[in-house]
């Protein structure tokens, strides 16, 4: 039949137009990445690079649950004081061998994370108060767990050490870990149920529900993994420091939250890429590492520059998606 | 199975009509009970020493969370507005130099700023209020902390302190007379004045008061305006009453017991009806928590976790609206 | 039982609150056969729909699918009795690509993984079948209507659907694709799958349909099939009165009668895609009809003259001066009112009262240094409550218990209070009820009588009938034709609508 002839779109054999969209990150990154090469002499090191990678991929996973939250319509501001919480924890039980210490601070990640969705789904909270809430209660049991003291981690077991500070072949664990988390992240969103439908119910809650997607569960799932992520972030961050503080974590959400939507993640939900969560939390990195390169200029800029930055990606996706809405209709 | 729906729906409407009393009256009813548990239970607390303390330190709450109830009821929200509280505290502490009333009103007017680029944001390209309100959050209070190298500033100036710690007669604050002034001033702004009207049209249905011929833009703007002052006017005074200056410390959470007191105060979170009477009595059920944790040496940080307790179940009561 | 019908719905009641939607309603569906469920508005047709696919539950009644008893409950119970449902509002993914969303929620998997080649090639296939040649790898939002509506079908028959429902489903179609979709209907039938087509177009209905039952306010008022019925029998089964009166026109203003006098006036006014350059005027004291498909460009016609939209080019007269409308307001300075397409979405503010909903465009005229007068906003709600017979228990209701009907003249009475020159209708009477219905139209009338100008939009021709000195028919963002008095009759109209008239 040709009446509908529905091959619309032109294919062209390069779309730079798409791809600008598309990649946005990657290209500031290159910018940015090039621009800090000829800057500063220290940066195109292999120590800074080392130190660079390690310190973005706690943030790392933390992106990560937050790129899972945000496809789906959600947003979690609880991530900082879990990532405490399970930070504190870990230290309190580094002494018992690696594997207890990661697998209890996560488990209670998964917890928190369990709580958030359930205020999301079954009390119908809308997210960004119930985790608010849930940032303050967290925040509240890391200080009461510690006594509002950090937690040394001097008598840990020698697995848990190496977890935040060793290398294989030369790369540090926790970039190891981060890029195999990405790797998992982009495998789940484009190959499993779980993965599809989370963009699904992101794009359209209503349908999904008509189509059977059991939204209250997937929501739930996602939060927990955000969670677990922050979690598991925290045990990083406390076998590198050496312990745990009550006051890990502060901020990160807002960081968390920059680098997916610089990575091109839809604040609306539905749409997003988890190599782009990649890049912009490489991003953040930079920016973060010039400004100690940088020297002279107070750590308090680098929040102004932050908050600038991702007002400015906001405000430029919401017209993009404009354009590409009307467009449409 | 089909008789089971129809039996279940007879109960669900008496169900519903005891549930309407409770949700009404919730919030004195809470209240009340707070005071009752406290005066029997907290050593001091049915004390006039007491009251004044509380009312003191609800100030700063009471202003952000009377700000908050007009943007919450147009469909909004701004987390910024303690470090609002930050900048504004800062810059009149430095400003003192010029004098009282110029630093006064430099910080109210570096506030006003900033809700009136919030707001302008909102309008402008139709972002949510929480994704603008997130960045602001942090860049204003980065602002704040590079004005004076994030140092305490200390100062002197009696003049200013007056707005902070003067009592009438020796024992009524001065806080008293402000929070019934701006209490009333935002009571009659929600309930008296068109403007509230058009705040609660827009959110409630945001497409219909555009058609309606109200100035979305400008309501909006003027909300956010309105809510950053007030804001603002909270750090002035808790500059004043410390004659110190802290833009690392001031107003810290303090959206979070803003939002907390107009949650359980019951203005709607989706936006609707702004209830101010709802929000004063949130404001002092959120700090009656805060003051009974303190004076029965219950480490502030569990008031942590029963704020957000207390968010979480006032707005499970209300969730069916 | 006749082992042809795949499903027989038995004496299905259904109440909310303070309305009883159905009251004892059958429904038969053979296999293999397009069925037609036809009635007004709240006839009860989407309630009938709604607990068929499991979205409302019914009071009481039984329904038999395939000779067993079913229960629907929830929509995924309906969906795995086999029964599919094709809504209105796409009900899709917007930003997945076409084969997701035919197998979402029932991948086909591989390994532990999506099989991506066998979903696109099955998907391909499904589509193919019908007719459709698409790139299945393609996201949906950039298809047409259309495609996404023969996505939606090709879902229902990925997942073996015995009977597809389709509410309303060309109403956002172009008389080509209605074509396609036909088609589409037909290959089913040959499958014998079952179609209930629900479609307010007579002769859609006569073209595709076989059997017809036909619904008013919540009863079965008749079924057929559909060679033993006529077009007039059906709609005077609808409309419960004799079909010669609703043709009727009241008024008989002629071209050379009507006041010179422009109230309003568009040139060549252009907002793509939707309208096109389109020159309208409106005189004083006249009601001006704008005929056309749903879709044509009338709504966004009423908005750009509202100043909802901004024009891309074209000008704006009124009372003969150009005027620049950058938002409603500058409109409603310059007298105008305008009463929304979709009340719910764009008209009422729900959790408002009834009071607060009619003087909310006034209130600047009723405050003094930004105070609202009660006394004066309680007068003016006091008299227009009375005026348009608003049925409300008090002045504080809010506007949101109201009955669609009561709500539009909430609505009617924000605009009347401000004494306008010109007030813009779009489909003033959808989902109302007949007796308000009749009431809305009179006080159209009257509303001329007073020298108040309207421009009403309609999709109902009897409707622009009976109501309008003067027609024009819009059609794909362009006028195509303009008819007065005494040549308005359902056949030039038709004609007009279909190929661009006189």
């Amino acid at each position: 039949m040709n009446i509908v002839n529905a091959v619309t779109n032109k294919i062209k054999l390069f779309d730079y137009k798409k791809f600008l969209k598309g990649e946005g990150a990657l290209i500031t990154f290159i910018v940015l990445f090039l621009f800090a090469t000829f800057k500063y002499d220290q940066f195109f090191t292999l120590l800074n690079f080392k130190n660079v990678l390690r310190q973005v991929s706690m943030l790392g996973f933390v992106a990560i649950g937050m790129t899972f939250v945000i496809l789906i319509g959600g947003i979690d501001l609880s991530v900082g004081s879990t990532l405490a919480v399970a930070g504190v924890v870990a230290a309190k039980v580094s002494p018992y061998g690696i594997g207890v210490s990661i697998i209890i601070p996560v488990l209670i990640g998964i917890a928190f994370g369990v709580t958030n969705g359930i205020l999301v789904t079954k009390l119908k909270i809308v997210p960004f108060i119930a985790t608010l809430a849930t940032m303050l209660g967290i925040r509240g049991i890391a200080y009461i767990v510690t006594g509002e003291l950090s937690v040394g981690a001097s008598s840990a077991s020698p697995g848990f050490i190496q977890l935040g500070r060793g290398y294989v072949a030369g790369i540090p664990i926790p970039s190891i870990l981060f890029v195999l988390a990405i790797i998992a992240a982009v495998l789940v969103s484009k190959k499993t149920k779980f993965g599809r439908h989370v963009y699904a119910v992101g794009g359209n809650e209503e349908a999904s529900k008509m189509m059977g997607l059991k939204v209250h569960n997937i929501k739930i799932v996602v939060y927990a993994i955000s969670g677990a992520l922050s979690a598991f972030a925290g045990v990083i961050l406390t076998s590198r420091l050496g312990a745990g503080q009550p006051v890990a974590g502060e901020g990160w959400e807002l960081t968390a939250i920059a680098a997916t939507v610089i990575g091109g993640t839809l604040i609306t939900g539905g749409v997003g890429k988890f190599t782009g969560t990649l890049y912009g939390v490489l991003i953040t990195g930079i920016i973060q590492n010039m400004f100690n390169m940088q020297g002279n200029l107070n750590v308090w800029w680098q929040n102004i520059l932050m908050g600038a930055i991702l007002l400015g990606v906001v405000v430029a996706q919401s017209q993009t998606a404009r354009v590409s809405k009307s467009g449409n209709s | 199975m089909k008789t089971i729906t129809k039996k279940s729906s007879v109960n669900v409407n008496q169900d519903r009509d005891w549930k309407l009393l409770l949700n009404k009256y919730a919030t004195p009813i809470l209240l009340v009970l707070l005071i009752a548990v406290n005066a029997i239970f907290t050593p001091n607390f049915a004390n006039v020493n007491t009251m004044w303390n509380i009312l003191i330190q609800m100030t700063t709450i009471l202003l952000t969370a009377l700000g908050m109830t007009l943007v919450i009821a147009s469909g909004g929200i701004d987390i910024s507005v303690g470090s609002v509280m930050a900048i504004s505290s800062i810059v009149t502490a430095k400003s003192l130099g010029f004098g009282v009333v110029p630093a006064v009103i430099l910080g109210l007017l570096i506030s006003a700023v900033c809700g009136v680029f919030i707001g302008f944001i909102i309008a402008r390209f139709k972002i949510q209020p929480i994704i603008v309100t997130l960045p602001m959050m942090i860049g204003i209070r980065g602002i704040a902390q590079v004005i004076n190298d994030s140092q305490l500033l200390n100062f002197n100036e009696p003049a200013f302190s007056f707005l902070g710690t003067y009592k009438f007669g020796g024992s009524v604050p001065i806080q008293v007379f402000i929070m019934i002034i701006v209490s009333a001033s935002v009571y009659f702004i929600a309930n008296k004045m068109s403007f509230g009207r058009y705040v609660q049209a827009m959110g409630d249905n945001y497409k219909a008061s555009r058609l309606t011929g109200i100035n979305t833009f400008m309501v909006t703007i003027s909300i956010y305006m309105i809510s950053a002052t007030l804001a603002g006017f909270a750090g002035i005074i808790e500059t004043a009453r410390l004659s110190a200056a802290d833009a690392n410390a001031i107003g810290k959470l303090m959206e979070l017991d803003a939002i907390a007191a107009v949650a359980v105060g019951g203005t709607p979170m989706n936006g609707g009806r702004p209830n101010v009477i709802g929000t004063i009595f949130g404001v002092l059920i959120i700090q009656i928590i805060t003051v009974a944790v303190n004076m029965n040496n219950i480490p502030y940080t569990y008031s942590l976790v029963l704020k957000a307790i207390v968010i979480i179940l006032a707005l499970w009561a209300r969730r069916d609206k | 039982m006749d082992e042809r019908i795949l499903l027989h719905m038995k004496n299905i009641s259904k109440n909310f609150p303070g309305v009883k939607a159905l009251k004892g309603v059958d429904l038969e569906v053979k296999k293999g056969e397009v069925h037609a469920l036809m009635g007004e508005n709240g006839a009860g047709k989407s309630t009938l729909i709604k607990v068929l696919t499991g979205v409302h539950v019914e009071d009481s009644g039984e329904i038999y699918f395939e000779g067993k008893q079913i229960f629907t409950n929830t929509t995924l119970q309906a969906q795995k009795c086999g029964i599919s449902t094709i809504y209105q509002e796409l009900d899709l993914i917007p930003e997945l690509s076409i084969c997701e969303n035919v197998f979402l929620g029932r991948e086909i998997m591989k390994n532990g993984m999506i099989d991506w080649r066998a979903t696109e090639e099955k998907a391909k296939a499904i589509l193919l079948d019908m007719g459709i040649k698409v790139d299945v790898k393609g996201v949906l939002s950039q298809q047409s209507t259309a495609i996404q509506q023969m996505v939606s079908i090709a879902r229902a028959i990925s997942i073996n659907a015995r009977l597809v429902v389709m509410d309303e489903p060309t109403s956002s179609l172009d008389e080509k694709e209605v074509k396609v979709l036909f088609n589409v209907i037909k290959k089913l039938k040959a499958q014998d799958i079952s179609v209930i087509f629900i479609s307010h177009r007579l002769d859609e209905i006569f073209e595709i349909c076989d059997a017809i039952t036909i619904l008013k306010d919540g009863e079965r008022v008749g079924y057929s099939a559909i060679k033993d019925i006529t077009k007039l029998q059906l709609v005077s089964m609808m409309i419960g009165r004799d079909a010669s009166k609703i043709v009727s026109r009241k008024k008989s203003y002629s071209k050379d009668k009507m006041s010179n006098e422009n109230i309003i006036e568009t040139r060549n006014i252009v907002r793509e895609p939707k309208v096109r350059g389109i020159d309208i005027e409106v005189k004083k004291g006249e009601v001006l009809g704008l005929a056309g498909l749903l879709g044509a460009g009338r709504t966004e016609l009423a908005r750009l003259i509202f100043g909802a939209d901004a024009p891309q080019s074209g000008d704006i007269y009124i009372n003969g001066k150009k005027v620049k409308l950058n938002l409603p307001k500058d409109a409603i300075k310059a007298g105008l009112g305008f009463c929304p397409e979709d009340r719910k979405v764009e008209g009422i503010i729900p959790h408002m009262s009834v009071k607060e909903n009619i003087t909310l465009a006034m209130l600047p005229r009723l405050t003094k240094m930004g105070v609202v007068s009660k006394k004066e906003q309680e007068k003016i709600v006091n008299k227009y409550i009375e005026a348009l017979k608003i049925k409300t228990p008090h002045m504080n209701q809010a506007v949101r218990n109201l009955s669609g009907g009561n709500q539009q003249k909430v609505i009617l009475a924000r605009w009347l209070c401000m004494n306008p020159e010109l007030l813009i209708l779009d489909e003033p009477t959808r989902g109302i009820d007949v007796g308000a219905k009749t009431e809305i139209l009179d006080l159209i009338e009257k509303l001329a009588e007073d020298n108040i100008s309207v421009l009403m939009v309609s999709s109902e021709i009897e409707e622009l009938m009976h109501a309008c000195d003067r027609i024009a028919v819009i059609r794909d963002g362009k006028k195509a034709g303009e008819l007065y008095a005494e040549e308005i009759g359902e056949e030039a109209i038709m004609n007009s609508i279909a190929e661009g008239g006189k």
